[in-house]
This record gives C-alpha cells, structure tokens and sequence, in this order.
C-alpha cells in the first residue's frame, strides 16, 4: 500500500508556514529524518547537518538494498525538502563545525541523532590482517558505495568464503550481503545458543533459508593469514553454556581442545559499536554514560546542555531503526514545546 | 560541488589543485586531511591538507595519480567542480612548545611534510628538513621547504640532485653530529617511515609518522583504517593520522593498503572508459562536468 502510494502518487508537499523559528538536526539517519519531519511540519525552518555525502544514515549505508529500497529513502528525503527543510552533507559535527558555531549560527535548538559509532573488535590475533572488515564497513562499501555495481570505483573483496561473527540485526544483513556478492559459502559464528541471538527471528530464518551456515555456540580465537597478510582461515573453538551471568543468560565457556578451522577469506566482525567521541568531546558541557552514550531527560531527550537535544543509537548504543524513529518524534514534540511562540497571533 | 580555483603539475605525476572549500578552510590545521569523491559512482578518498587560505575559503591538495580516483581529479581542470569534498578531519600535529625538530618528506609524502615543517616554523620551533627522492626529475616543493625550514637537506636515490642517498642517510649523519630533536616527524612511503623509526629509535627521540591506509567515511564509523600501535587497534581517521612511529606495525598497514591492488589494475581501465565518456558529454554540452 505504501509503495504503491509512492510509485503512484507524486504530488509535491505544501510548504507549511514559517514560525521563523531555527532549528538544526545532526545526522539524517531514522531519528533525524522523524524529528526534521515532525519540526518542518510545525512550521520550524530545519537545517540537516549530514557528514557522509549522501543523506539517511544507517538508512542508505547499512540497511541492505533487499530490505530498504533506497528509492524510498530518497522519496522521504526529498519529501522533506519540499517541506522546506535545507539539508547540508559533507557537515561532519564535531570537525567542520561544533554544536556551539550551530548555535550561534542561530539555531534555537539541535537535535543530535548522530548514531551509533565506532566498530567494536574483538582483540583476538589476525584482525588486523587484509580481509577482516567490520560490519559497517562491509555493509557501507556495499550499500552506500554501491561496491557491487560494475561502474561504481569502489572495491570489495571477492570472497568465495565468508564468516561473518556475531548474532544480530547486522550481522544477518552483512551474511546476506555476502552470499549476494558471490560467496559460495557464508558462516555466522556465535559464542551462544541459538535461543540467545540477538537478531529478530524473522531475520534468522530469512538467513537460514538463504543456506547461511549456523555456526553457534562457536567463538573465533584468532584468524589466520596466507604469506601475504591475507585471510585464508578462523580459528575457533566450541563453547557450551554455563552459569548464568550478570545479563541473567547463560554464560558461554569454551570447550578445551575443540578448536578447529572455518577456511574462509574474508571475516566480518559484527560485534556492536561504541558511540561516536567527536560531538560529545567537542561540546562544553554535553555529558556522556560510562559507555559514551549522551545523557538525556527521558520524557524531553533534552542533554546536559540547555536546548540540546539528543536521540536514536547515539543515546541508546545499538538499537532499531524504529525505536530511533519515536526518539526523533519525542525530541521533536519536546522542542517544540519549549520554543512554541507564547504570544498566540504569532503562531498561526 | 567544489569549484577548482587552481591547478598546476608539480612533476609527471603529482598535481597541485587549489579548491573553493571555505567551510573546510575555516578549519583546518597542519596534519589533517579532507576526503573527496570525484562523483556520483566514485570512491571516497582521504588527501592531506597541504594549504588553505581562510580569507578566500580555499584549500590546497597535492596528490600522486597513482590510482583510479586521483588520476581522474588530475584529469578536471580550473573552473571544473569536484562531487564532495569533506573535511577537516583527523587530528592536527601538534607543533607546540618544541625547540628543534626534522621533518623528513620522502617522494610525494613531501606533500604533506610541507604544511607540518610551516607549521612547526610558525610555532618557533627551529626546523631542519630533509626531503627525499629517486631522481631529479621528480623533485617536488624545493622552494616551499626552503621558505618552511632553517635547514633543508635535499637527497637522491641516484644523486642526481642534493647529496646521493636516502633521507635516513642524512637523518643518522644529523644525529650522529649531536643536534638534539625534541621530534623527527617522517612522511612519505611505509618503508621510509619504518626505516626513520629504526634510525631515532638507539637516540629515544620521539617518532611521529603520518599514516595513509585505506579509509571510507574518515569520521571512525567503518574501522577499514584501523593500524596496530603498541598492540591497540587505532583508527587513523580520528587517532591519527599521525601515530608514535616506534609502536606502529609497518608490515600490516603495508598488507593492508595492499588488499584491492590487483581489483585496481583491473577497473581502472573501465574507469577510465567512464570518464572518457563524461569528458565527450561535457564536450558536447559545452562546459566541464
């Protein structure tokens, strides 16, 4: 219904009126594009502050073609600039400008919907060797960068086996990707059971059915190297599970001697991310969880910092596209609850 | 779009190319580096800042055409627009409170050796610098040193230019004569890089090398930069780029720069079909890009 609704109906969005009322957004992934939306709709003259060279964050450099068309990432993208919304790309906050040069550029108020950060690696032997990508580099050279088309310039390796280690949302997408790159054989390799993957059902089983091989309750101990620092095998050794732990699942120890070898060439380390130092180390006064996550008031998302906002991954850590997109409706009410003109004849 | 404002070929294969970029000019600092991406189906490639201009919101890149991205960004010329242009990003040196450094500049890393020897002047810091190269012919930014440092010692493979020998030749001749570095700051190919470290390394001098692995969004969000420094994966990207040379791991950053070597002989020369192609629009459609 909604895709026949795009591809059939195309009538440009009525610009609301202006309340004169500035406000920037930081990122253009999910919780960004819902609060610019939610702003411009309230008639706030929204500025998108984007680094990469295209909008829609995680929307257009992580999520897989096959699960989001990226049309219709464009299609939102677009919608909003008919709504009268300025989006600037290659704007990476924290470098090109800080949070206090948005300001007094006079912006009332920012939303940082920056996202979720830095891959996180497991510091076991060989990840530093050619062919061990993180996650988000596989999935950004494929979907972004469009590695995969013949007349796109950038690269990606032609695996013909791949292991793909940890259990969730990305990792599935990262096994996909890959099988569709043309590996013959992909692996996802997880310390746990499969009761405990952290992906949602529906994505495991699409990965099943696309002949992803399980290989769970396993743990990579390190990975191997050919005589020119190239991938050519994981190491790993079968876990069972133990006590629970302080997660309350059962904690996963290895198995003595039940090491044996994955003959891959390509390893993808989907393991979580650490949120992203460059806005928070950039701005007085924002201030951080233990895990570098922003913290917010929960019911206005407001941070330490008066008339900053914040959303999505970049408070949270990981999470989903969707509970990103209720921040970016929540900071949005909040913001305008705080900037809404008092005088009643100036907010028509 | 970013608006070439000039151009000029320093040797064969090196190009100097001023861009309007005044939200990046704004910025930058010695030691960081933008990102460009020539067009729509292009490569995101990081370039060193070897100059900017504030006032007229200009930045100045020198790049070798050795690859897909940068042969075709030497093929655009004054008045042309590059797709993106992003920066600046990475760390600046840090050029405080030092009394006498080297900077050491070797081929096309004298590019970016250049920004870091004014920058180290400008602090007060007395600077000696040492530029390396195979021949004569591809001698690059002699002047520029000449303005940037107190000493410049120039060496080639072949001696066809300077003094016959390698910059760590001139850099343990230098040391062996007693000046005290408070920092040696190598730039230029891996091997010179490891090699300088070796060369400091019996005297305890402090080692800063400038890193250029293989990067795609250069804010910390894909990891492909990552370098091994004393054990610790870093980022180059937000780390770095420059990194204490006696902890960084030479040979897997050389393996990794490696890894789409051979896929780059092969699309270059469809690169090469494509651009063709643009330039025959542009042709027919009466201005560039």
């Amino acid at each position: 219904m909604a895709d026949w609704y795009r591809t059939h109906v195309d009538e440009p969005l009525e610009q609301p009126e202006s309340n004169g009322i500035k406000v920037a957004v930081v990122g253009s992934g999910p919780s960004s594009l819902t609060c610019a939306s939610d702003l411009a709709h309230l008639g706030y003259e929204v500025t998108i502050f984007e680094a990469f060279h295209t909008p829609g964050g995680v929307l257009v450099y992580g999520i897989p073609e096959f699960r989001l068309p990226k049309a219709i990432v464009q299609d939102e993208v677009k919608k909003l600039e008919q709504l009268g919304v300025t989006i600037m790309t290659n704007m990476v906050v924290g470098k090109v400008l800080s949070i206090d040069e948005i300001m007094e550029m006079g912006n009332q108020a920012v939303f940082i919907g920056s996202g979720a950060g830095l891959p996180m690696f497991m510091g076991i032997p060989g990840e530093g060797l050619a062919g061990v990508y993180s996650a988000n580099e596989y999935l950004t050279r494929t979907n972004l960068m469009k590695a995969y088309l013949e007349d796109y310039d950038t690269p990606i390796i032609d695996s013909k086996a791949v292991a793909v280690v940890g259990g969730g949302n990305v990792a599935m997408d990262a096994a996909r990707c890959a099988t569709r790159l043309g590996a013959e054989k992909t692996y996802i390799i997880y310390r746990r059971g499969e009761e405990e993957l952290p992906a949602r059902r529906e994505e495991v089983e699409h990965a099943k059915a696309e002949g992803i091989d399980f290989q769970l309750l396993c743990n990579p101990v390190r990975i191997l190297s050919d005589e020119h620092g190239r991938v050519n095998g994981i190491e790993c050794i079968r876990m069972e599970l133990g006590e629970p732990d302080d997660s309350g699942r059962r904690r996963p120890v290895p198995v003595e001697g039940s090491n044996f070898v994955l003959d891959v060439d390509t390893v993808i380390m989907s393991l979580g991310t650490s949120p992203n130092p460059l806005i928070r180390s950039t701005t007085p006064g924002l201030e951080a969880n233990r895990k570098g996550c922003l913290v917010v008031n929960e019911d206005t998302l407001e941070t330490t910092r008066s008339h900053v906002y914040a959303g999505g991954d970049a408070v949270t850590g990981a999470a989903t596209v969707i509970l990103a997109m209720g921040a970016g409706k929540k900071a949005a009410a909040a913001i305008d609850a705080a900037l809404r003109p008092k005088n009643g004849d100036e907010n028509p | 779009m970013y608006k070439i404002t000039a151009k000029r070929e320093l040797n064969s294969a090196v190009t100097m190319m001023e861009v309007e970029a005044p939200f990046v000019a704004r910025k930058a600092k010695a030691g960081q580096f933008i990102i460009f991406r020539i067009d729509e189906k292009g490569e995101r490639i990081p370039l060193t800042i070897a100059d900017y201009d504030r006032e007229k919101g200009t930045v100045t890149i020198i790049f070798q055409k050795v690859g897909l991205s940068t042969i075709a960004l030497g093929k655009l010329n004054v008045g042309d627009y590059i797709q993106d242009f992003v920066g600046p990003l990475g760390k600046p040196t840090d050029v405080e409170g030092k009394h006498r450094v080297a900077v050491i500049g070797g081929g096309v890393g004298s590019a970016i050796a250049y920004p870091v020897a004014k920058a180290f002047h400008q602090a007060g810091a007395i600077v000696d610098g040492i530029m390396g190269f195979r021949n004569k012919s591809i001698v690059i930014l002699e002047e520029e040193f000449n303005a940037a440092c107190d000493h410049v010692y120039m060496m080639t493979d072949d001696g066809t230019y300077g003094e016959k020998g390698f910059v760590t030749t001139k850099l343990q001749e230098l040391l062996e004569s007693g000046i005290q570095y408070d920092e040696v700051i190598a730039i230029g190919p891996i091997p010179m890089m490891k090699f300088v470290a070796v060369t400091t390394k019996p005297y305890g001098i402090k080692t800063v090398v400038a890193l250029n692995p293989i990067m795609i969004d250069g804010t910390g969000m894909c990891g492909g930069c990552r370098v091994t420094v004393d054990g610790q994966t870093k980022f180059a990207c937000v780390d770095g780029p420059e990194f204490d040379g006696h902890l960084v791991d030479f040979d897997e950053l050389m393996s990794r720069n490696a890894v789409y070597q051979e896929k780059e002989h092969r699309s270059t020369a469809t690169h090469m079909c494509r651009f063709e192609q643009m330039a025959d629009q542009a042709m027919q459609t009466g201005g560039a890009n």
